[in-house]
């Protein structure tokens, strides 16, 4: 679709809606006091845990700090790491469309040439440059983790890239909101409820829904394969997070038979939580750029397709200035 | 170069604007007046491809802001009533930002953006944060950038609004250089006298219809049919009023300190036999003189009750 045609045209990169972001977002206190504030979280949290389970160790081992114990740490980090960031990524995300409105810049805007795959695109990546930017800051944090040892680089490699995408979802989510609601505080506040369900809502059904399958689970003659009970924690981001450390969280979640050597989940919970998610990330953006210029109502049976032939159409015509203005940087 | 017809479009159940027509040719000045919630700012976003019109039609240089909105942003330059600033931008950087909008190259633009802000009198705020400048200055500075793009059409919704005087004068002449340079513009405002020197046609707009519209002369003149004449006499004022009110073409007649205020249907002819008579009846007249109908009135008169439709 249009996301497609922008990133393939690769004038995105260096699309002015884009560099008006970056620049603006970093001439505010208020980014550097948010990554401040956003580091200093994360790295007490890690003191914190420290301190309290070599305090408990004094008795045992004599203040040893073994390498399973900053496995634990690894995880509580990655869990306080992944909740900060269903915090900030809707703060930075819900405002982005709204808050141009507001401040009624958008208007202006909406009247260039740039099209609305553009504006929605480069204002997610903006956001999402931002949540990247401060989530690297966190790396230092991590470096107590790799100095007691327990945890490969390729296991954070897939954490950090288990952030980009549930950053890539709740900023798509933002984004929608942004554009669909009017006032910046009630995009917020959906955002936020969103937020809410995808990592609370998911959790407790699947906390409930387990203790009403296991009661029956046992019951029958021959115990099913799995249970699909497993498929709503594959929902939720931090069951799908523990299943890339422990791959074994999958096995059970779905209730396979534990007895059962041979047996295998229907689906890795990562898996399924990208899949899913892939689908309400395409769909969250396609409704923002839909959305951000007033739709067109009538022949509604071709509107489907019509707006995004006409968008490829004209991105032909626009690329030459695009392709002048990288040449010139 | 415009073109508007049957144009329709209601918020809920409020008719905004109701079956509304006009062309504009190319290269002319249209003055858009009309009281508050006429529709005016309803037209404008139409033809800027920001709002769609429930029916008719909307054309700018032959494209269609429903069905070729792209090609018609290329066309225009828009300024809305109300509108916000990057605050902080430098005030080259903000129209940097828009000149790359539209796909200027940096080049080009280093040497275009020296010329407007030359244009609007901001040369010496270049290095200024947008958040510091005045009112006045941030009016002009969207209007440059409403042209850095070098639009054939300029849709201006009350650009000297909330402006002072010095700063509506320095608009106005702004404006006049871009009459100048051959630009269409359409400018709303519903202070009249503002328009009347710089605009070739108006069109007045009420309750979403389009009840007069035409060059200013041929409207001023259409009204004229009800002068007004002023006169001022050295004594026995109150005397001839009360003469004044027999006479025909006469419909009413106002006496106070600043003199006789006679409201005359009658033309040119039977203005000069009043002249006459009054001279006869040996009144000491000081003056004689017919007030001037001004843009104000025009559009007093026609917008009266919407009688005029
Ligand atoms: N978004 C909207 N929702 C509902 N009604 C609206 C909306 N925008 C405008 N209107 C109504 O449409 C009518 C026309 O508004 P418009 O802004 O076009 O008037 P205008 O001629 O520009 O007035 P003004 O001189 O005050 O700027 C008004 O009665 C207004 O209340
Ligand atoms: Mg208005």
């Amino acid at each position: 679709m249009s996301l497609k045609n922008k990133a393939g045209g690769g004038s995105l990169w260096i699309n002015p809606v884009l560099d008006k972001e970056f620049r603006l977002r970093m001439r505010t206190p208020r980014s550097f006091v948010a990554l401040l504030i956003y580091v200093m979280v994360l790295g007490l949290l890690a003191i914190g845990f420290i301190y309290v389970t070599t305090g408990l160790q004094d008795q045992q081992s004599g203040g040893r700090f073994d390498p399973s114990v900053s496995r634990v740490l690894f995880y509580v980090l990655s869990i306080a790491q992944l909740v900060l960031i269903a915090f900030m990524t809707p703060a930075l995300t819900a405002g982005v469309i709204s808050g141009e409105r507001e401040k009624q810049t958008l208007n202006i805007l909406l009247t260039t040439q740039q099209s609305s795959s553009a504006i929605v695109l480069s204002k997610l990546f903006s956001s999402l440059a931002f949540m990247v930017l401060i989530v690297l800051a966190t790396l230092p944090v991590y470096s107590i983790v790799f100095l007691y040892g327990g945890i490969s680089p390729s296991q954070l490699a897939l954490v950090f890239l288990f952030y980009l995408f549930t950053m890539l979802l709740l900023g798509a989510l933002g984004i929608m909101c942004s554009t669909i609601f009017k006032r910046t505080i009630i995009s917020v506040i959906m955002t936020y409820g969103m937020t809410m369900f995808i990592f609370a809502a998911t959790g407790v059904a699947y906390l409930l829904m387990l203790a009403i399958v296991q009661q029956s689970y046992y019951s029958g003659t021959v115990p099913p394969k799995y249970s699909w009970v497993g498929f709503i924690l594959g929902l939720n981001p931090v069951g799908a997070l523990v299943s890339i450390f422990e791959p074994g969280i999958s096995k059970q979640a779905f209730l396979v038979n534990s007895g059962n050597l041979q047996g295998k989940a229907p689906i890795a919970l990562w898996l399924q939580f990208l899949l899913v998610y892939s689908v309400v990330i395409v769909g969250a953006l396609w409704v923002a750029i839909r959305r951000i210029r007033p739709v067109r109502r009538k022949r509604r049976e071709d509107d489907f397709d019509a707006p995004n032939n006409g968008a490829s159409a004209g991105e032909v015509a626009e690329m030459k200035p695009a392709e002048g203005m990288k040449n010139d940087k | 170069m415009i073109e508007i017809k049957d144009l329709s479009k209601r918020y809920g159940n409020f008719q905004a604007l109701d079956g509304i027509s006009m062309t504009i040719d190319a290269g002319t000045v249209f003055g858009f007046v009309g009281p508050n919630g006429a529709g005016k700012s309803t037209t404008m976003s139409i033809l800027a491809t920001l709002l769609l019109p429930d029916s008719g039609i909307a054309k700018v240089s032959g494209f269609d802001v429903t069905k070729h909105p792209k090609e018609v942003r290329r066309r225009i330059g828009y300024m809305p009533d109300f509108f916000g600033v990057y605050d902080r931008f430098k005030t080259d950087e903000y129209l940097h930002f828009y000149g790359a909008s539209y796909g200027i190259a940096r080049s080009e633009r280093e040497k275009l953006i020296p010329q407007l802000l030359e244009l609007v009198n901001l040369s010496d705020k270049k290095e200024a944060y947008v958040d510091g400048l005045s009112r006045g200055m941030k009016q002009r500075l969207c209007l440059a950038r409403s042209l850095v793009h070098d639009p054939e059409v300029l849709i201006l919704d009350e650009p000297a609004s909330g402006l002072d005087p010095r700063a509506r004068i320095e608009m106005r002449e702004i404006l006049k250089e871009l009459k100048r340079m051959g630009k269409t513009i359409i400018i709303s405002s519903h202070i009249l006298p503002e328009l009347a020197e710089m605009v070739d046609q108006i069109g007045v707009i009420e309750h979403g219809r389009m009840v007069a519209q035409g060059k200013v002369s041929d409207i001023q003149s259409r009204l004229r049919v009800n002068r007004v004449l002023h006169i001022r006499t050295l004594a026995r004022q109150e005397e001839l009023a009360a003469k004044l009110r027999d006479e025909a073409h006469v419909s009413r007649v106002l006496s106070d300190a600043n003199g006789i205020q006679v409201h005359f249907s009658g033309q040119d002819v039977e203005q000069m036999q009043l002249l006459r008579r009054v001279l006869d009846w040996e009144y000491e007249v000081v003056s004689f003189n017919e007030a001037q109908t001004n843009l104000e009135d025009v559009f007093l008169e026609i917008t009266k009750g919407g009688a005029a439709t």
